[in-house]
């Protein structure tokens, strides 16, 4: 206890100094991450499960998926306005990507500029959807966010002229870096440059989330998230300050769609349903709602459980040649089990097993663990000290 | 607290202080509901004014519709001159309007810090540190308080950290919702001191109580609500000897 205590005491000033210095945390966790990861792949046991150069795309996907669920953090665990449909702007992003640098219309805009667009285009519909159902609460919120994140990839579907419905827009240009710095490459065969791409985001819309977190709009969030109506008595614009909420978590939802689109270099209605929602859900709330770097973790967790960590769960359990076991007419074979059809029942399992243990998500918030916990004295001191800077 | 019987009184001589706030004709509805039906009323500065009335009667109602909550179909609201009448309640804060709302609404996940800080929302950091320590001053219970969540606190320390947390954005006007619900005697005594106390310190009241005894007791006039209208306006003394009021609001027979 006392150990524990003392190690604590030891942490004490380089949290403080992290804390501090956020944007350089971000700046030297994004260069660790870009570092060390693509090395960590070629250890063992990892190496068993495929060559660096997979494993790095596969990271780049993660990274797709880190920035939704940090930008759903935004609507969900900051402003607490439960956003079924994220998708939606996910769709979005990648359509306008489609629409800006294809042979489908002939336009062949930048990658690095359409990332501007495509994040533009997405918070325009953030606030096309959010102007009018943002008065809603609660539960008729989450409704109407479920319903447009279900229209949006049926319109596309079915609007065959425009979108080539499910056959989907294909053959999207990939980013260019005109030979600047005397690299380029970017490629289906080589992930590398789209991982430094996305990590690269990603950093960028951490330290805007940050700086926006510990600003007066993020107290402003708290706020709503608590309670409306003592929230503008307080003097808080409501319906701006969560119409904002909707708009950064779609513009952060349209950059994340126009990355995958240029690295997938194909758009069709089926990536964009319910269950890419219901996943960036999952992952904000396992890894910490509120808690940007506990999102960011989880999502990256569940990610690389989902793409990776099943399938060859699959494989070790057959590796390991458990017998046959006849049970009358039930006949169990673990060996043959096939762990990512079931996937949404492990997902399942794990939400339940985590709103029973551990509520707070896996990295929660110092705000969300006092919430849920008592014994908190320090962190709610802190929490108040940082409510009186500017 | 003895000084200040006869000071504020000396270089003021004019017999009628300015009015702060005015509501005509006012008319609000909940849907097809029309709560409150021509409703006039008048808070001058540095008057504690209640409005009293049984459930129903329009009471919050009217407290709403002033601090913008929301807002009346027909008539005008005007606070320092100004038509505010359509103002959104955000604004209204800025202006000077602060609401103690019914039912207290504290942040009850945040502690007692927190929710006072919110309170000063609309202000720089420098003045929200310095009005905490001035509300702290005021509530002294609140400071020993100041690290538990809200909700873990007692009714009558939310009640006190409800009004200190409108206190935080510096009103010319409180609004005060039922302060005295659900409270004990003693806490209910104490509530109506800090009332008078408040109204010392240079800030206007506007109080909504069903403990009508309590209210006329501070307050400087009062104004009788039933059915959404106003059926009585008078001194605050001269309400408590009405034989009306009496039977009506006082309890007797």
């Amino acid at each position: 206890m006392s150990g524990a205590r003392q190690l604590t005491r030891l942490l004490d000033r380089p949290r403080a100094f992290l804390r501090l210095h956020q944007s350089l945390t971000v700046i030297i966790s994004a260069a660790l991450v870009l570092t060390v990861l693509p090395y960590i792949a070629t250890w063992y046991p990892f190496n068993g499960f495929g060559v660096q150069k997979d494993w790095v795309g596969g990271f780049a996907d993660a990274g797709v998926f880190v920035l939704l669920a940090v930008g759903l953090n935004v609507v969900v665990g900051l402003a607490g306005l439960l956003d079924l449909g994220y998708a939606a702007f996910f769709a979005i992003g990648a359509y306008t990507y489609a629409y800006g640098a294809s042979s489908f219309t002939g336009l062949h805009i930048p990658f690095w500029i359409m990332l501007v667009i495509g994040a533009a285009v997405a918070a325009l519909f953030g606030l096309l959807l959010g102007a009018p159902t943002l008065r809603l609460r609660g539960d008729y919120l989450a409704i109407v966010t479920l319903g447009f994140g279900e229209i949006v990839p049926v319109v596309i579907l079915n609007a065959d002229a425009y979108t080539r419905g499910t056959n989907g827009i294909t053959g999207l240009a990939q980013p260019d870096l005109y030979g600047l710095l005397g690299i380029n490459g970017f490629g289906f065969t080589n992930p590398y440059l789209y991982f430094g791409t996305v990590v690269v985001i990603v950093a960028i819309a951490f330290i805007f989330l940050q700086r926006l977190q510990d600003s007066r709009i993020g107290r402003a969030w708290v706020a709503i998230r608590e309670d409306e109506l003592a929230a503008a008595s307080m003097g808080i614009n409501t319906v701006s300050t969560k119409l904002l909420a909707f708009a950064i978590g779609a513009t952060t939802s349209g950059l994340a769609g126009v990355f995958y689109a240029s690295k997938l270099g194909v758009v069709s209605p089926d990536q964009f349903g319910f269950t890419v929602s219901f996943t960036v859900l999952a992952m904000v709330v396992l890894g910490g709602m509120g808690n940007i770097w506990g999102v960011a973790a989880g999502a990256f967790v569940i990610f690389e459980i989902q793409h990776q960590g099943l399938k060859q769960l699959g494989a070790f359990i057959q590796g390991l040649n458990v017998p046959v076991v006849t049970l009358g007419p039930l006949k169990i074979d673990i060996g043959s089990i096939n762990f990512i059809n079931y996937q949404y029942l492990l997902y399942g399992l794990a939400l339940v097993t985590m709103m029973l243990l551990r509520p707070e998500g896996l990295f929660p918030s110092r705000r969300r663990r006092l919430e849920l916990h008592e014994d908190t004295d320090e962190v709610a001191e802190l929490l108040a000290d940082e409510m009186l800077e500017p | 607290m003895t000084v200040a019987v006869a000071a504020p009184a000396a270089p003021n001589p004019t017999p009628s202080p300015s009015t702060l706030l005015r509501l005509s004709g006012v008319n609000t509805y909940y849907g097809r509901i029309h709560a409150l039906q021509g409703i006039d009323i008048e808070v001058k500065q540095d008057e504690i004014v209640t409005l009293i009335g049984s459930n129903g009667a329009g009471k919050t109602t009217t407290l709403k519709t002033i601090s913008g909550l929301l807002h009346p179909r027909e008539g005008t609201v005007e606070f320092d001159g100004k038509d505010v009448t359509h103002t959104a309640a955000h604004e209204l804060v800025k202006e000077g309007i602060a609401h103690a709302p019914e039912g207290r609404r504290i942040f009850s996940r945040l502690s007692v810090r927190e929710n006072m800080l919110m309170g000063g929302f609309t202000r720089s950091a420098s003045e929200r540190a310095e009005d905490l320590e001035r509300g702290l001053t005021l509530f002294p219970r609140l400071r020993e308080r100041l690290d538990q969540k809200g909700g873990s606190l007692s009714g009558g320390e939310q009640q006190m950290l409800a009004i200190a947390r409108a206190l935080m954005s510096r009103p010319r006007l409180l609004l005060l919702d039922e302060p005295s619900l659900g409270l004990s005697p003693i806490l209910v005594q104490q509530i109506f001191q800090l009332i008078t106390e408040i109204k010392r310190q240079g800030v206007t009241i506007l109080l909504v109580e069903q403990n009508a005894l309590q209210a006329l007791a501070v307050a400087d006039r009062g104004y009788v609500l039933q059915t959404g209208k106003v059926i009585l306006a008078d001194t605050a003394a001269g309400l408590a000897a009405n034989p009306d009021v009496r039977r009506a609001y006082l309890g007797e027979i």
